[in-house]
């Protein structure tokens, strides 16, 4: 078998753009997955078209001054804000496809807001030609907006929170620029007690004293808790997340192990096609089998060789991330080594099983793409995004195929996941098996 | 093939004397084999024997059985009934088409398959069919660089690297031009001189009559005639005669249609 192993060896030497190939682009594929998921979508850009004033931005809120250039920040937390000079212009830019969208603030939208009489709105143009696009345009606005009127209502709360404050311990409020000094009902309550102390036990006016000085006792209590259902108002609910088993891997980290794991799967099973099929290709493959090697061995050596090969290039993959681009655990490499192992084992298992089934090379390179292909995306749907059959579908395939599993032993390698590390190892050796098997089934087609 | 120097077996030099080894022990004993696909038959009671240094064609039309038959003696598939005497590691095989690595040297491709044969002196073995096929100034060329006529000749000397006392060759004339294949007989011719039993396919009756010992028709999985190109000759050429036929091969396939193939 080492003569057939330093054979494909030197195949592969003398095959530079092949070789090249099969590791620059699983290589590139994994960087751009890991980059993807690490960093999430790029800032889309919204142009805005303000048309109110700029002597009108500010208003009065209940005698507070609100700014509403205050807010423009809210919508550029995560979009790219593009000033537009006219509504035009707006749309302009967005039909060239320049910005994903245009808001056009209306000129009275200041007036509407310090009026509180009716709701201002404001108008998002965006190119509807893709549905996808006009989803997450649709997506995008509403919670940027959601964001502009959370910050508003916060800004609402707390003026209305000062009044309350100043009806129920007293202060000064500012009317037509003079200062006029308001009681409150701490001290009205105050004064009542001891107004109502002078009077006579059977004073008549005693009764309906008394009844105010009830309802001012009453409502400083209940005004007391009114900060606590104001702050519920606009925030009516909280969230406390709470992680159930699965991962607390962040997400960078996690990219990382997806990136390993998809460079291992199209550089091991592209490999494993490919050198399987070659045999046939060159014709060699009934030559081999008539005694010179066993067909099982003629595999073990395919599937050592190409496993070999895709764990050494995404080892180095992961020394070089480690290095100079994220923060690994070195100490952790005997467990990346096991992972990547049997992952690559799998993987060069499955792409033995599609070289068998595959007559010639480039049939069984594009073989082993497109399966790979979809195989490494259903992995990385997330649970619960889909409905019901889909899901369970989607587990049927992640169970049937060794990305998944792979996946899981390098995140818990890499990433000290608390999931458990022989579960996947297991997953993966039974894969490695069943395709190994397959695989021996179809060469009976070789022959 | 240079080498093969003035050994050439012209069918008439032959002729004249027996084929060597043809009274001894068989080089080759087959009895009752059997091959199904599926319904189909592929080989039903095939049995022939081949002398030390005896060429023997294997001829007969498309889809006859002639491959299946070969690889069947050369251990690449099981036949479902009869038996072979040799087991296939004393069997020298060179398939249709030329199975070598495109990617690695003559040389390279000889000494990989030496070594995967567990011949006791690689280097000599690889040097001998090196000198033997006439490959020695390309011995350091990739395969798939070389003529079409070389590449068989590589693909011959692989077959032939364990010094195999029976040889298989399937269809080994085939992708050949005219003066490539007369090469190729030269050689073919002298391997046997030198008493290794050569069996090939062809689908050529002519190259069948002209350049072995002994002629196995075979049609539809049935061994149809086994004898010699002289007998083979006058049994077409007698019903040719019958029919007023002259072309051999006209007289052939009428020999076949007549046979109810």
């Amino acid at each position: 078998m080492r003569w057939l192993l330093l054979k494909d060896l030197q195949i592969l030497r003398r095959s530079p753009l092949l070789v090249a190939l099969l590791i620059v682009y699983p290589i590139l594929i994994a960087l751009l997955i890991g980059s993807a998921l690490s960093r999430g979508p790029g800032n889309p850009s919204i142009a805005i078209f303000n048309e109110v004033p700029a002597e009108q931005r500010t208003f009065e809120v209940g005698g507070s001054s609100v700014n509403a250039d205050e807010y423009l920040p809210q919508l550029s937390r995560s979009v790219d804000v593009v000033s537009a000079e006219s509504r035009e212009e707006a749309i302009r830019l967005v039909e060239q496809g320049r910005v994903l969208a245009a808001v056009i603030l209306p000129p009275d939208i200041a007036e509407q807001l310090a009026s509180g009489r009716r709701q201002p709105t404001i108008e998002v143009a965006y190119n509807g030609e893709d549905p996808v696009k006009q989803r997450y345009v649709e997506s995008v606005v509403k919670a940027r907006m959601a964001d502009a009127n959370a910050a508003l209502t916060e800004k609402y709360e707390q003026v209305t929170l000062r009044y309350i404050d100043m009806l129920r311990d007293g202060g000064e409020l500012t009317i037509l620029g003079r200062e006029v000094p308001i009681l409150g009902l701490r001290d009205s309550r105050r004064i009542l007690d001891s107004v109502i102390a002078t009077l006579p036990r059977d004073a008549p006016e005693r009764t309906a004293l008394d009844q105010v000085n009830r309802f001012a006792t009453l409502a400083i209590q209940n005004l007391g808790v009114s900060t606590d259902v104001l702050r519920s108002v606009g925030e009516p609910i909280a969230v406390r997340q709470t992680v159930i088993g699965g991962r607390r891997t962040p997400l960078d980290d996690y990219a990382i192990a997806v990136a390993a794991a998809v460079s291992l799967l199209f550089l091991t099973v592209l490999l494993a096609a490919g050198l399987l099929a070659l045999e046939r290709e060159e014709h060699a493959f009934s030559r081999l089998v008539r005694g010179l090697v066993s067909k099982l061995g003629l595999l073990a050596e395919k599937v050592g060789l190409a496993a070999l090969c895709s764990l050494l290039v995404t080892l180095a993959l992961l020394v070089g991330l480690g290095l100079f681009f994220v923060e690994l655990d070195f100490a952790r490499m005997p467990l990346w080594l096991a992972a990547l192992a049997l992952g690559s084992t799998a993987f060069a298992a499955l792409g033995v099983a599609l070289g068998g089934l595959a007559r010639e090379v480039r049939a069984a390179s594009l073989l082993a793409f497109l399966l790979s292909l979809p195989i490494a995306f259903l992995a990385l749907v997330p649970a619960g995004s889909v409905s019901g059959w889909a899901a369970d579908a989607i587990a049927v395939v992640c169970a049937l195929f060794p990305f998944k599993a792979t996946l899981q032993a390098l995140d818990v390698a890499l990433n000290d996941a608390p999931e458990s590390f022989a579960a996947p190892l297991l997953h993966l050796a039974a894969l490695t098996g069943l395709y190994v098997a397959i695989a021996r089934l179809a060469l009976r087609r070789f022959a | 093939m240079p080498n093969a120097g003035n050994n050439v077996a012209a069918r008439g030099d032959r002729d004249a004397a027996a084929p060597p080894g043809r009274d001894a022990v068989p080089a080759l004993a087959v009895a009752g084999l059997a091959k199904r696909y599926g319904e189909r038959v592929a080989l039903r009671d095939v049995s022939f024997e081949a002398g030390a240094g005896e060429l023997v064609a294997l001829t007969g039309p498309n889809g006859a059985g002639k491959t299946t038959l070969l690889s069947i003696l050369a251990g690449i598939q099981p036949p479902d009934a009869g038996t072979v005497s040799r087991p296939p590691g004393e069997i020298g095989w060179v398939p249709q088409q030329p199975a070598v690595y495109s990617k690695l040297s003559v040389a390279e491709n000889l000494r990989l398959f030496a070594r995967l044969e567990r011949v006791r002196d690689v280097d000599a073995a690889v040097r001998g069919m090196l000198e033997q096929t006439g490959l020695a100034d390309r011995a350091d060329d990739e395969v798939g660089r070389l003529s079409g006529g070389n590449r068989q000749r590589v693909n011959i000397a692989v077959g032939l690297l364990a010094a195999p006392p029976v040889l298989l060759l399937d269809e080994p004339s085939s992708s050949l031009d005219p003066r490539q294949r007369e090469r190729l007989w030269e050689f073919i011719a002298a391997l046997a001189a030198r008493g290794t039993t050569v069996v090939y396919s062809t689908h050529n009756v002519q190259e069948a009559e002209r350049h072995a010992d002994r002629v196995l028709v075979l049609a539809d999985g049935e061994l149809l005639f086994c004898g010699t190109p002289a007998e083979l000759e006058a049994a077409v050429d007698g019903e040719a005669a019958a029919r007023g036929a002259r072309d051999f091969e006209t007289s052939f396939v009428r020999f076949l249609h007549e046979r109810g193939h």
